[in-house]
């Protein structure tokens, strides 16, 4: 990992903040600091009020700030001196943050009582301090998750205004950005507590959180929960199985697996507009993309298999409680991924090749599981490991710790999209729909590409995108989230995010637009 | 059959990459200025911050050794062709079958007094921008820098400058910027980018002298206007020739660049030239005989690794096309819009620019016939491969203005100008059909 500062090449950029921008942190910092002494237990007498104020000053600041560095300039590409500042280069304050962030998620998921969290009591400390804002929406007393989910909020809507001031010439960035503010501020945040608040028996449902990425959502409590309230319930668990295997294919058809992770997901979301200024730090070799092919498919397998076993373990012999039963849960599965499998094969191997070999051993490993499943045991087991240790250990090691603490605690050192590249099992999910089925991709304009490097230094999935580029072939990949960043920080206007037809998506070529049209003839790839 | 080339820019390492395809032929491939292929274009994105130097390898190490293509690093001294062989700075000698020149430019130096003093530099090579970082690191270093010759490389040049906050002047010696490749409405709306980045842009305006300090230094220039600019560092952007000195006398054909036949071969058999280097004997089209771009290199290189494997191609580039970026201005031409001094009888003129956003085209079409001759638009992106096909099908200028829509590159959900563009040309024109 070089960064360059240790490069000859030291530079001596200007001075990375001006006084503005000072000042607009040191507002920012006070809203935190409000926050921090909360956390240590201070009393705000009117703390409804000292809340108020504190997220307040943390979303002006950001504002300002965005002021400060954006709009005196004019429009157009701001990364000047993005590798020479400390803290988007690696430096002393991105570790410093690094190690705050990593720290906070730590205390989140596993220490929630030093926030101030009290099992059977009153809550404490920060969590009280939110309180106010949680009574407010829903009625009831703050947790550590509401505490997490409005500050999550917060970040998504203030540094989404920055996004949106740094991008301000590009449309497809303006409205990607306030698309993503809305479902984080509506589907995720409000929306849930209010439907708390009506009908209180109701299983906490982000509507936009979809099977992968709601792994819990076919869990025993929530399915019942979900029955026992009614002709509602029984809508929003249909809608939960409709959004998995009906809405989410459809739409990744005719957009890209963009419509999610960049348009909706909050994950993703955090990182478009929170983690923007650390996405070049994102790793582009060919062996970091073999890793990441190997880890994202294991966790995709990984959740189906426990899915499965999970939803095994409570249901029964017949199909009397849950209109399913456990043989027909098997059944039922093994016979939708072979039905998948066998279509891939039929239809995409030419496309695929190396591909075809992982999804291959993948579908082995589930279908070996299934049957695992129901010959070794009495439900309770998969393999040698209860389906509760299985769902357990999924959520801490992908739920918690690799989505928050490496995810999101890490982004000044490995970049914004860890998370969503390596570990999201619902981009795996929408990765293979957009690479197999679907009219998205990245045009690459004729020969026009001058090699920069722009457009790979700053994808935040770590695609080697000039490396089709500088070939005149369009990108294609399971990973690309249609950020659109590429395109925008592209000097030579080479690269267009576009839905079309299948034919022709996938363009290998040998000789570029613009040089002797009967040469490229003769290499049997003219031009359209 | 060993194939050596000089120079790893784009033309060099395109040739090395096509003729691996086609052959197994050993390849050498020799510089003196990195180990690694790096885009010189990206030079401008080092010293600003956006990419660093490794960012702007467009090839993995590993790539070298999977294609079994060896690097060299050195000086090549002299060409003995006689003896097919080579030798280098250092003493070492190295024997070829075919040998490849791709040795690209140098900057222009057109002899002004002061012009060898330190902190008087080009823009070109990696070595370049690391006396940039010497001479100009910060404003405190450098408390104003004069950049002279106003083509692409001198509006790169100070773009670079500005973003480390150090003031510039910029001596540009035509009455407007670029005016000899741009027509005048755009080169005006360049002219007002320009000095709306606080750049001290000085029209009709030439280097008379550069002054130095007690140690050698540049300290000062003064201009043909008689007037004095302290400065710190002086950057001398007023083009590039073939970078062909080593040459002389090795009985290659030599005039501005090496010259080449359209086969890419020099008069010496097994020896060819691609690339800024290369000469052409005989005109292609209205092309110029040295076309110092990045496209051109890169299509000599594909073009000559097929006759040296074996399927002899003459080099037949088609539509001319280019783009470069004017601070926060993209800039995209198909086919040719020549400016007011060179355009032919002929050739007229549509205009059009945005009432408030610096975004305007220029299409040039034959005034008889109505025929599409070329494209220019700045802030809009164009669909290369339409344009490409209008161009080679002949359409006429009404038809371009009609499916304008159909080449738009911008990207998706941006508002487009289009009905006013065409509106603009309807009350220019009398459609001609
Ligand atoms: C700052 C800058 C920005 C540019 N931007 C653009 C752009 O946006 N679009 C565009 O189309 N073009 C652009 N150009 C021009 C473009 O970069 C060149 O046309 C292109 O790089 C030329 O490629 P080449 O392979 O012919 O030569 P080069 O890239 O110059 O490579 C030649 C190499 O050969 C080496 N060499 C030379 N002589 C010897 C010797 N005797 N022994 C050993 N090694 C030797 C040199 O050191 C050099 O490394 C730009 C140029 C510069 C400098
Ligand atoms: S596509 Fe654009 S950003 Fe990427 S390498 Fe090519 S010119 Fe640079
Ligand atoms: S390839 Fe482009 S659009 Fe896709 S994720 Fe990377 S930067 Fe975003």
């Amino acid at each position: 990992m070089t960064t360059p500062q240790s490069m000859s090449l030291a530079g001596g950029p200007p001075k990375s903040l001006n006084t503005a921008q000072r000042l607009w942190l040191f507002t920012g910092f006070a809203g935190l600091f409000i926050l921090l002494l909360a956390t240590f237990g201070i009393a705000f007498p009117n703390s409804g009020l000292w809340l108020s104020s504190s997220l307040f000053a943390i979303l002006v600041s950001v504002i300002g700030f965005s002021h400060a560095s954006y709009g005196t300039h004019p429009e157009g590409i701001k990364n000047n001196g993005v590798w020479f500042k400390s803290v988007s280069g690696r430096g002393i304050w991105a570790w410093g943050l690094g190690i705050l962030l990593t720290g906070f998620y730590v205390v989140l998921y596993f220490y929630p009582e030093y926030l101030g969290l009290v099992s059977g009591g009153d809550n404490q400390g920060l969590i009280a301090f939110f309180d106010p804002l949680s009574r407010a929406l829903s009625g009831n007393p703050a947790s550590q998750w509401f505490v997490y989910g409005a500050l999550y909020t917060l970040a998504i809507l203030a540094f989404g205004i920055k996004f949106i001031w740094k991008y301000r010439h590009n449309r497809y960035q303006i409205l990607r950005t306030l698309s993503v503010m809305f479902f984080q501020l509506a589907f995720a945040f409000l929306i849930p507590e209010i439907m708390a608040r009506l009908n209180g028996d109701l299983p906490y449902y982000d509507l936009k959180n979809i099977w992968p990425l709601n792994y819990y959502n076919f869990e025993r409590y929530r399915i019942n929960a979900f029955i026992s309230s009614g002709n509602l319930g029984l809508a929003m668990l249909l809608f939960g199985i409709a959004s998995t295997l009906v809405i989410t294919p459809i739409l990744t058809y005719f957009f890209g697996k963009r419509w999610y992770c960049s348009w909706v997901c909050g994950c993703g979301g955090l990182a478009e507009t929170a983690g923007d200024p650390f996405r070049h730090l994102s790793d582009k070799s060919t062996f970091a993309w073999k890793v990441e092919r190997w880890v994202i498919h294991s966790v995709l397998v990984f959740v189906v298999l426990m899915t499965t076993a999970v939803i095994y373990s409570y249901l029964g012999p017949d199909n009397s409680k849950y209109w399913l039963s456990r043989g027909q849960l098997l059944f039922g599965v093994g016979a939708l991924l072979t039905l998948v499998f066998a279509w891939v094969m039929v239809f995409k191997r030419q496309e695929l090749r190396k591909d075809a070999k992982v999804g291959a051993i993948a579908y082995f490993v589930v279908i070996m599981g299934l049957i695992l499943l129901h010959t070794t045991s009495d439900g309770q087991q998969l393999f040698l490991f209860k389906s509760e240790t299985l769902r357990k250990t999924y959520s801490f090691l992908i739920g918690s710790v690799f989505s928050g603490v490496i995810g999101t605690g890490f982004y000044p050192i490995f970049g914004s999209r860890v998370w969503c590249r390596f570990g999201c099992p619902m981009a795996a999910i929408l990765g293979l729909q957009q690479r197999l089925f679907s009219r998205f991709r990245i045009t690459t304009n004729g020969g026009q590409c001058i090699s920069c490097g722009n457009c790979s230094a700053y994808c935040e999935m770590g695609i080697d995108v000039r490396a089709y580029a500088q070939k005149g072939q369009n990108v294609v990949r399971a990973s690309c989230v249609g950020c659109g960043i590429c395109s925008a920080v592209c000097p030579r206007g080479v690269l267009r995010l576009e839905n079309g037809p299948l034919k022709d998506r996938i363009n290998p070529r040998e000789i570029l637009l613009g040089n002797d049209v009967d040469l490229m003839d003769f290499l049997g790839k003219s031009p359209r | 059959m060993h194939v050596v080339i000089i120079g790893n820019g784009i033309a060099g390492v395109t040739a090395a990459r096509h003729i691996r395809k086609l052959s197994d032929a050993r390849i050498t491939l020799i510089s003196a200025e990195t180990d690694s292929f790096f885009s010189r274009t990206a030079l401008m994105y080092i010293y600003m911050g956006h990419l660093t130097f490794d960012q702007t390898k467009p090839y993995e190490e590993s790539f070298w050794g999977k294609n079994r293509i060896d690097r060299v690093r050195g000086y090549v001294q002299q060409v003995l062709p006689e003896q097919k062989s080579l030798e280098l700075a250092d003493g070492r000698t190295m024997g070829y079958d075919t040998l490849i020149l791709a040795t690209g430019s140098r900057p222009n130096k057109f002899g002004w007094p002061g012009q060898d003093l330190d902190g008087v530099q080009g823009l070109y090579s990696y070595q370049d921008l690391e006396l940039l970082e010497r001479y100009a690191p910060d404003n405190k270093t450098c408390h104003r820098a004069v950049i002279v010759g106003g083509g692409l490389i001198g509006i790169e040049l100070a773009e670079m400058l500005r973003s480390r906050e150090i003031p510039v002047t910029f001596l540009v010696r035509e009455s407007s910027f670029w005016n000899g490749v741009l027509p005048k409405g755009e080169s005006e709306m360049i002219n007002e980018h320009i000095r709306e980045h606080h750049i001290d842009l000085r029209l009709g305006t030439n280097l008379k002298e550069i002054l130095a300090d007690a140690s050698g230094r540049a300290r000062a220039v003064v201009t043909d206007t008689g007037e004095t600019i302290d400065c710190n560092l002086v950057g001398l952007t007023a083009g590039v020739s073939p970078n062909i000195g080593f040459l002389k006398g090795s009985g290659i054909e030599l005039d501005k660049g090496v010259l080449v036949s359209r086969y890419l071969e020099t008069n010496i058999r097994d020896v060819y030239a691609i690339g800024d280097c290369a000469q052409q004997r005989e005109p292609i089209g209205r092309r110029r005989p040295v076309e110092a771009v990045w496209y051109t290199g890169r299509m000599m290189g594909e073009t000559v690794a097929q006759t040296i494997c074996g399927n002899r191609r003459e080099y037949a580039p088609g539509h001319w096309f280019n783009s470069a970026k004017f601070l926060d201005i993209e800039y995209q031409t198909y086919g040719w819009v020549f400016p007011e001094r060179s355009r032919g009888e002929e050739e007229q003129h549509f205009h059009w620019r945005h009432p408030k956003d610096l975004v305007c085209l220029t299409l040039a079409y034959n005034g008889s016939s109505g025929l599409f001759l070329g494209l220019n638009t700045f802030g809009m992106r164009m669909r290369h491969e339409v344009l490409d096909r209008w161009l080679r099908e002949g359409r006429s200028a009404t038809h371009v203005v009609a499916h304008l829509r159909e080449a738009l590159f911008d990207p998706e959900l941006y508002r487009h100008p289009v009905a006013q563009i065409q509106a603009a040309y309807q009350l220019q024109n009398q459609p001609v059909s």
